[in-house]
């Protein structure tokens, strides 16, 4: 049988998030418990978290999280490393043996900071040298998996129950200003660590409940850009497009949504607003292979903030809720119940149209 | 003698009983197959001057009239086939080099037909068309790299041109001249009509369709036949045809005959010269002399034009199309080894260029190994016969198709395949009056946009199953494609997997 | 009032109208049956000239003459069509001569028959508009009435 990135398969999920507008922390215990009443969303074979502003201590520098087969691997890739970053600090990763999860790989997290030298030989800024780096390991090089690179931030995967996944990684233990979570009902496959989501690429982290139709159209486009498709998920290429069009392409948030959910052209004609009508329409024009179609409802999240979005005819479940300075997104209203009984707000946004929040200026994560 | 041991290829049967004696048939027929015999009161037939064109059978109001196969043959052989022989008596009588029309007919693969389209089911939903918006309008031309803003941080919308389709199929290149006034008139207005584009061939543009601007394309072919400024600037597109599928490497040949009246006014050349386009541009004879003909014309038309590069599909089309995409052309359009034509050397439109399939599936990858697959739009033409062609056409990677000889065949042509005899019993290849005027161009017209409206609204269907909701997402989405029956070869030239995988 | 009309650069003198026309006032249900071997007395025919062929049948004139000039009172206008009461007709051909379209001729008996549009017999809509291939031959509304 073919493993996770031989081949694509389609997954059902549940997704949820919580963020704090003010930047507090909190710790990854809420985030967790609110898989539990969506557990039947998930079959046990993925389940993962993102959180942001857990490192404070080495906010300056790119936390690696890695999957290794074996310690020859893990050496080689130091090795590899060790050419073209500083590694400040390097430690397996804390974890609590529980009968749930099985069958784990060496874990392990890095924090890096690039050579300047070696950014400099490449002729491209530090992102991208670093963005270069993490295709190269994860297309090249067998038996390891970088599955976080961001900064202040990281990613825990596992397979198993998202709730169970929380407990190994022991999120209670850490405390972010936003936390998303992922669990997984792949179609097929047995399951391998680093198929589990969320899927991040430097800061940027995809959670993502869907099947999209347009896969291998947004697929082929983007790998012309640098970026490998290599577990061929949806969520993989969506954050791929993220970076691309956030990124390199300097777009807001707003319009990076208006292209991977375009409004449709009968309601970009329909827009009274000429100056409105004629961005929709350049965006479209300019990006129509990096327009997602099919069902998907997203939360991407990114230094300081995130987005969720839903795909334009809103064929997947997606609500929102707050309380006081926290904003909450889930598949089901009862996971943001249980992360706040007296939420208020609650709505169900409509199909293409973006949730953005930003933590307010000026706090410090 | 001409026509030594040349026998009919066809027999006309006429049932007796129900010939009525109309003469339509006879009246209708240019190459006066039937004739009336006064004294007996019945129609007689010259087989041997029939092309199986089924006019008189399609009009005769009585359906006594059958055209089939003639079974008088010569003794049967594997390896000398009756065609092959038949052809050896022609050149033995005439000393020429075949000609013949339309699209290949020999029996080469069809890819389209070993490819097969997904849908979904359970894990994510179709979509139904009539019940929810799907969307088929393309655009084609370059896509810029560095996207600017303005002052107020909005994004500056101005871009190189770009084509409006309403879906991604547009007429392909037929000149006035190889086909009628009729036939361009029916092919402009239903491209109008429609939102589309139709194709002017080389032949320049009649006065009366420079209205049609718009919805038109007009061809720079090696004759330059009727380029002149206003031209160039009466279109929405110009295209720069370096080959054509039926015949790589040959340029178009009309015979002096066709070049009558507005034919010759229109290209530009006197009544009855042979209009004889050279096989290559004798300005371009490599790459760099291409991307100077581009920007010539670019120049010449303010750069408000996209300048669309059309060549066959030969051997090296993935490194031919890579320099086209390099050359400052906004739209490579590649025309297929199945594709038609008004005449043709034999030979050549049989044994010479790649089928449509693979040559698309090899540009489109080569374009996007090389990260520059949107510097171009990509057009594909050479036999797309149906809307699941256009579906497999795009999920391979085409921007859109082209259509001729389906557009023909909606026109009323039956396929005969002997449009360079110039007595097209259906008004569309012929510039004799009598003829062209069999071709309302108002039914032509009706015809094509019915034909169109089809085929769109199966493009939606199919696209509905797969849960895609628009065509840009269906483009070059190979995944919705499968191979059966083909070898690992051909999957990985196609780029796709064989069903059950 | 819809009536015929016909557009000759898209005559293309196939005859096929005037066969149409016997046969859908034949009463035969096959063709062959109602026409074959029989002279053709059709309520259209074709002019025909070097370069040029058109089709002729009654125009239904607001002002008739041939119904002005039936000395048998056999041609009558209803509704604004014109028609022939064959049981009145006495042959004498006046309406031939005062028709300026050449519209009417007798049948096969000597009888006078003209185009009734079909409004009687078993087509029910006019046969030669249905069979013309080329749409040379209309049946429409149109305000300006010859």
């Amino acid at each position: 049988m073919k493993k996770e990135g031989e081949i694509r398969i389609p997954s059902g999920c549940a997704i949820a998030a919580v963020i704090s507008k003010e930047g507090k922390r909190m710790n990854g215990d809420g985030i967790v418990r609110s898989m539990v009443p969506m557990h039947e969303r998930s079959n046990g074979l993925g389940g993962g978290f993102a959180a942001y502003g857990i490192y404070p201590q080495y906010r300056d520098f790119y936390a690696f999280h890695l999957f290794f087969d074996s310690r020859d691997v893990r050496k080689d890739c130091e090795a590899f490393l060790r050419e073209r970053f500083e590694i400040v600090h390097a430690e397996r990763m804390p974890t609590r043996k529980i009968p749930q999860i099985t069958d784990e790989p060496m874990i392990w997290r890095y924090f890096l900071a690039p050579l300047p030298s070696a950014v400099a030989a490449m002729q491209v800024d530090e992102k991208e040298y670093v963005m270069r780096t993490v295709m190269q390991i994860n297309s090249e090089k067998n038996g390891c998996y970088v599955f976080s690179s961001g900064k202040n931030m990281g990613c825990f995967k596992a397979v198993g129950y998202p709730e169970d996944v929380g407990e190994f990684y022991r999120l209670d233990e850490y405390e972010g200003y936003c936390w998303t979570a992922h669990g997984r009902y792949p179609t097929n496959t047995p399951g391998w660590w680093g198929g589990a989501h969320p899927f991040s690429l430097l800061d940027a982290s995809v959670v993502h409940n869907g099947e999209i139709s347009s896969y291998d159209a947004n697929r082929r486009f983007i790998e012309m850009f640098g970026y490998h498709c290599t577990l061929q998920t949806d969520t993989e290429v969506i954050t791929y497009i993220m970076d691309y069009l956030l990124r390199r392409k300097g777009l807001t948030l707003q319009e990076a949504a208006a292209v991977i959910a375009a409004p449709f052209w009968s309601t970009i004609e329909a827009k009274t607003d000429a100056r409105e009508r004629e961005q929709y329409a350049f965006l479209r024009m300019v990006f129509p292979s990096l327009l997602v179609t099919g069902p998907f409802s997203i939360v991407f999240a990114f230094d300081g903030g995130l987005m969720a979005l839903n795909d334009r005819l809103k064929l997947r479940s997606m609500v929102v809720g707050e309380k006081d300075d926290k904003v909450f997104i889930a598949s089901e209203e009862s996971a943001i119940r249980v992360m706040a009984p007296d939420a208020e707000n609650i709505w169900s946004p409509a199909g293409g149209e973006p949730v953005i929040v930003r933590v307010k200026e000026g706090a410090k994560l | 003698m001409n026509e030594l041991y040349i026998t009919p290829e066809f027999e006309v049967v006429r049932n007796e009983n129900r010939c009525i004696a109309c003469r339509v048939c006879e009246r209708q027929c240019a190459n006066e197959v039937h004739s009336f015999d006064e004294t007996r009161g019945v129609l007689r037939s010259d087989e041997i001057r029939c092309v199986n064109c089924q006019r008189c059978v399609s009009l005769c109001p009585t359906h006594a009239l059958k055209i089939v196969k003639n079974n008088c043959t010569l003794r049967e052989n594997a390896n000398w086939q009756n065609a092959t022989i038949k052809e050896i008596y022609k050149q033995a009588n005439t000393g020429g080099v075949l000609l013949s029309s339309m699209g290949n007919p020999k029996p080469m693969p069809v890819y389209w037909d070993k490819i097969l389209i997904n849908a979904s089911q359970v894990t994510n939903p179709p979509i139904d068309p009539l019940r929810e918006p799907m969307e088929t309008r393309v655009f084609l031309g370059k896509k810029p790299d560095v996207l600017r803003r303005g002052a107020d941080g909005k994004l500056l919308t101005d871009l190189e041109p770009q084509l409006s389709l309403s879906m991604p199929v547009m007429f392909s290149a037929m000149s006035y001249g190889s086909i009628s006034y009729n036939a361009h008139a029916s092919l402009a207005a239903a491209a109008e009509a429609l939102g589309i584009l139709y194709n002017t061939g080389e032949g320049g543009l009649h006065e009366d369709f420079y209205r049609y601007g718009a919805n038109t394309i007009v061809q720079v072919a090696s004759g330059r036949f009727g380029v002149y400024e206003d031209y160039l600037n009466a279109g929405a597109a110009i295209e720069i045809k370096m080959g054509q599928g039926a015949k790589p490497g040959i340029g178009g040949h009309l015979p002096g005959a066709k070049i009558v009246g507005d034919v010759s006014r229109t290209r530009m050349i006197p009544e009855g010269t042979d209009a004889i386009s050279p096989a290559p541009h004798h300005d371009i004879y490599s790459i760099e002399d291409l991307r100077q003909l581009v920007y010539s014309l670019k120049e010449a038309t303010d750069y408000k034009k996209p300048v669309i590069v059309k060549v066959a599909a030969v051997h090296n089309i993935a490194a031919i199309a890579s320099g086209v995409a390099r050359s400052g052309a906004d739209i490579i359009a590649i025309d297929g080894f199945r594709g038609g034509t008004g005449a043709a050397p034999t030979r050549i439109r049989d044994h010479v260029g790649i089928p449509i399939e693979l040559a698309l599936a090899a540009v489109d990858q080569r374009l996007r190994d090389e990260g520059i697959r949107n510097n171009v739009s990509l057009v594909v033409g050479g036999s797309i016969r149906s809307a699941a062609d256009v579906v497999k056409a795009v999920a391979l990677g085409a921007d859109a198709c082209y259509i001729a000889t389906a557009a023909l065949l909606a026109l009323g042509c039956h396929l005969c395949r002997t449009c360079q005899s110039g007595k097209c019993n259906w008004g569309i290849a012929t510039q004799r009056a009598d003829l062209v005027k069999r071709l309302n161009p108002e039914i032509g017209k009706e015809r094509l946009c019915n034909l169109m409206t089809a085929w769109r609204h199966e493009i939606m269907e199919i696209m509905g199953g797969m849960g895609i909701n628009s065509i840009e997402t269906l483009r070059g989405n190979r995944l919705m494609l499968r191979g059966i029956g083909l070898s690992e070869k051909e999957l990985s030239i196609l780029g796709i997997m064989h069903a059950g995988e | 009032m819809k009536r015929i009309y016909v557009n000759e650069d898209w005559c293309l003198g196939c005859h096929l109208c005037e066969y149409n026309c016997a046969f859908a006032n034949s009463g035969e249900a096959d063709m062959a049956a109602a026409l074959k071997g029989k002279p053709l007395f059709p309520r259209i025919h074709i002019e025909e000239g070097d370069k040029i062929c058109y089709a002729v049948s009654c125009r239904h004139c607001e002002d008739p003459l041939c119904v002005k000039s039936c000395i048998a009172g056999a041609l009558q206008v209803k509704d604004g069509v014109i028609t022939v009461d064959q049981s009145r007709c006495v042959g004498c051909l006046t309406c031939v001569l005062v028709c300026p379209y050449g519209a009417l001729a007798p049948n096969e008996n000597g009888v006078m028959q003209k185009c009734e549009l079909c409004l009687q017999n078993s087509c029910g809509e006019p046969a030669c508009v249905k069979g013309c291939p080329n749409r040379a031959i209309v049946f429409e509304e149109r305000s300006a009435v010859l």
